[in-house]
């Protein structure tokens, strides 16, 4: 019974994307395409918080028939902006640490930013980031280009994963997690 | 994940099935090509009959954008949880943007069924079942954000007689109505929105409704209630100039143009007590027929009440005193849209029964259509033997917003 809907659905599938097919001309790749026009980013949105630091996600989307790798990120929000990998400790707990080499994007593919694995780590926030607020981030690509996107602030329970030894500690002594609770006051 | 898996998902997500199967406009040539070949392909079974067909609906959407906000004029879907928030104090005009901000965000994905931002269940954000969101200001919002636009009739409803109001079902700064055929979607929107709201609003209650499953029965059907009444026979019909004349606010409404207001009472219904109560009792007590909610001089539900029809004995037909006859006015003006919703929860002591009605009005002005009418029936009505209302709200359901815009943007400008 359930098959039929879903060779229905894929067949409607498919016929979407021949149409789409028909309608767009593929562009060859050329050597001097800039990266950021072939990078999108969906649903980014960014953990609130008082002060401190936070973590920012999303999807990266490559559009293009070669890799992407984001080399560096920047924001008004925060001093710094870090490329961040959650790695599992000796002991098994989850640690945040840089990813070395950046976030790849592979051709014609995505790469997920998301609580728990790689993120956009702001360090040392200007201001405290309110729920609904819309953050400004600019993404460095390898080629120099860069690409920017506006992510809304969001409370959010999670992502609350510690620092690797030797990985961002902060130095004025508070809580090294992304732990943050934001109120209106 | 499969590439066949994958493109189920592609289909989903870009097109309602049933739109398709309707050959509806958005499906286009693409999806009567599909069809075609999937009876070609199923034609030459063992059997030679047609598989049997299923479609689930919980792939059906609603539209979140548009002139009004859907939720209104939407054909009812089988479950309904209300939820009302007290802004915190701190929550200033900018806040309330931001909040609003996100709730059209969440509101705007969530229909569509996709998960919101930072949805830790996104699982159960991909079965929509026409999922709507609906958004109502009570005044301490309108007046957190600009107290000049603050509508004459955004009120609490004058105190009648037979009301029993308990503060944990009245009132409320923001009201949010979530609406779909499958109550896991009406839990898991609730859940995302609450977490959107927590930095700017207290929950102060939530209520629970709920009419027969999807496709139980044709669809139209109007309502029952948990006393067996046809309840709602006299409402305008959607997308008529009637509607549009009841329900929505007009040009010169100004920020409110294309919004309503909502109205809920929340009224107790004594199964117990009806149940002493025979079947000509009962219908005389409602003017109406049980078995199909005609009135008394008719035989079809939508037959039109003759109050001048007199007994043998010369006494009306019609109880003077019956809902029907005390719901009718001479005034035309004074007619609401009901989308009213069955409750039925945990039983408290001495009783066999806690349920009720969440009956909801929409009304381009409560104090002019509604109240008059709520006044004739607290006054007299044979229903109020077994009826107690128990819980009031009134909110301004402001006009739907296009994408890119939010939720109640017109109040800001």
């Amino acid at each position: 019974m359930y098959t039929r809907s879903l060779t229905l659905t894929a067949l409607v599938a498919a016929g979407l994307l021949a149409l789409s097919g028909c309608s767009s001309t593929p562009t060859p790749v050329e050597t001097t395409a800039v990266a950021a026009d072939a990078l999108t980013v969906s649903d980014a949105w960014i953990k609130a918080s008082d002060t401190g630091m936070t973590g920012a996600f999303g999807e990266l989307n490559n559009s293009s028939a070669t890799d992407i790798t984001v080399v560096a990120a920047s924001s008004d929000a925060a001093a710094t902006v870090e490329l961040h990998e959650v790695i599992t400790g000796d002991d098994g707990n989850s640690l945040m640490q840089q990813k070395e080499g950046g976030f790849v994007v592979p051709a014609e593919g995505t790469h997920a930013l998301e609580p728990g694995a790689d993120h956009l780590m702001f360090m040392e926030l200007t201001d405290k980031l309110e729920p609904g607020q819309t953050v400004s981030i600019t993404l460095e690509l390898s080629d120099g280009s860069t690409v920017k996107i506006e992510a809304p602030v969001k409370q959010y329970a999670g992502a609350n994963e510690s620092y690797a030894p030797g990985h961002g500690e902060p130095t004025d002594g508070s809580d090294s997690s992304m732990d943050n609770e934001s109120t209106e006051h | 994940m499969t590439d066949s898996q994958q493109e189920s998902t592609v289909g989903r997500r870009t097109l309602s099935r049933r739109h398709l199967l309707l050959g509806g406009a958005a499906a286009g040539v693409g999806a009567a090509v599909a069809v075609g070949v999937d009876l070609v392909q199923r034609s030459g079974g063992e059997t030679g009959l047609p598989a049997p067909e299923f479609y689930p609906t919980g792939n059906d959407t609603e539209p979140f954008y548009g002139t009004h906000q859907s939720g209104v004029m939407t054909s009812p879907q089988a479950h309904v949880t209300l939820i009302a928030y007290d802004l915190l104090p701190g929550t200033s005009r900018e806040g309330v943007e931001r909040m609003l901000r996100l709730l059209t965000d969440d509101a705007a994905k969530l229909t569509l069924g996709s998960a919101a931002l930072a949805d830790t269940e996104p699982e159960l954000a991909v079965v929509p079942a026409r999922l709507t969101v609906t958004v109502g200001f009570g005044p301490e919002l309108v007046k957190r954000v600009n107290p000049a636009a603050l509508p004459e009739w955004l009120t609490p409803l004058p105190a009648f007689n037979r009301d029993s109001l308990a503060d944990e079902w009245s009132g409320g700064d923001l009201l949010i109505q979530v609406g779909s055929d499958d109550p896991l979607t009406v839990s898991h929107t609730v859940r995302m929105l609450s977490k959107d709201l927590r930095a700017f609003a207290t929950r102060r209650w939530a209520q629970s409704g709920f009419r027969r499953a999807l496709s139980s029965e044709s669809p139209g059907t109007t309502m029952r209630n948990l006393f067996g009444q046809v309840d709602g026979t006299v409402n305008p019909a959607a997308d008529t100039e009637d509607f549009d004349t009841v329900v929505w606010q007009g040009d010169g409404a100004g920020w409110m143009a294309g919004g309503t207001s909502f109205v809920l009472r929340r009224i107790a219904m004594n199964l117990d007590t009806w149940d002493k109560l025979d079947r000509s009792g009962r219908e005389q007590a409602m003017g109406r027929n049980l078995k199909n909610g005609a009135p008394l001089t008719g035989t079809k539900e939508h037959d039109e009440p003759d109050f001048e029809a007199k007994t043998s004995l010369g006494f009306p037909v019609i109880s003077d005193i019956s809902h029907v006859r005390r719901a009718r006015s001479e005034n035309t003006h004074e007619r609401i849209f009901r989308r009213g919703y069955n409750y039925d929860e945990a039983i408290g002591d001495g009783h066999d029964s806690n349920a009720g009605l969440l009956f909801i009005s929409f009304q381009a002005n409560p104090t002019t259509q509604f109240v008059p009418l709520q006044k004739r029936l607290d006054e007299l009505d044979l229903m109020n033997e077994w009826i107690t209302h128990i819980g009031s709200v009134v909110v301004a359901i402001p006009p739907g917003c296009t994408e890119g815009g939010f939720i109640g943007e017109t109040l800001f400008r």
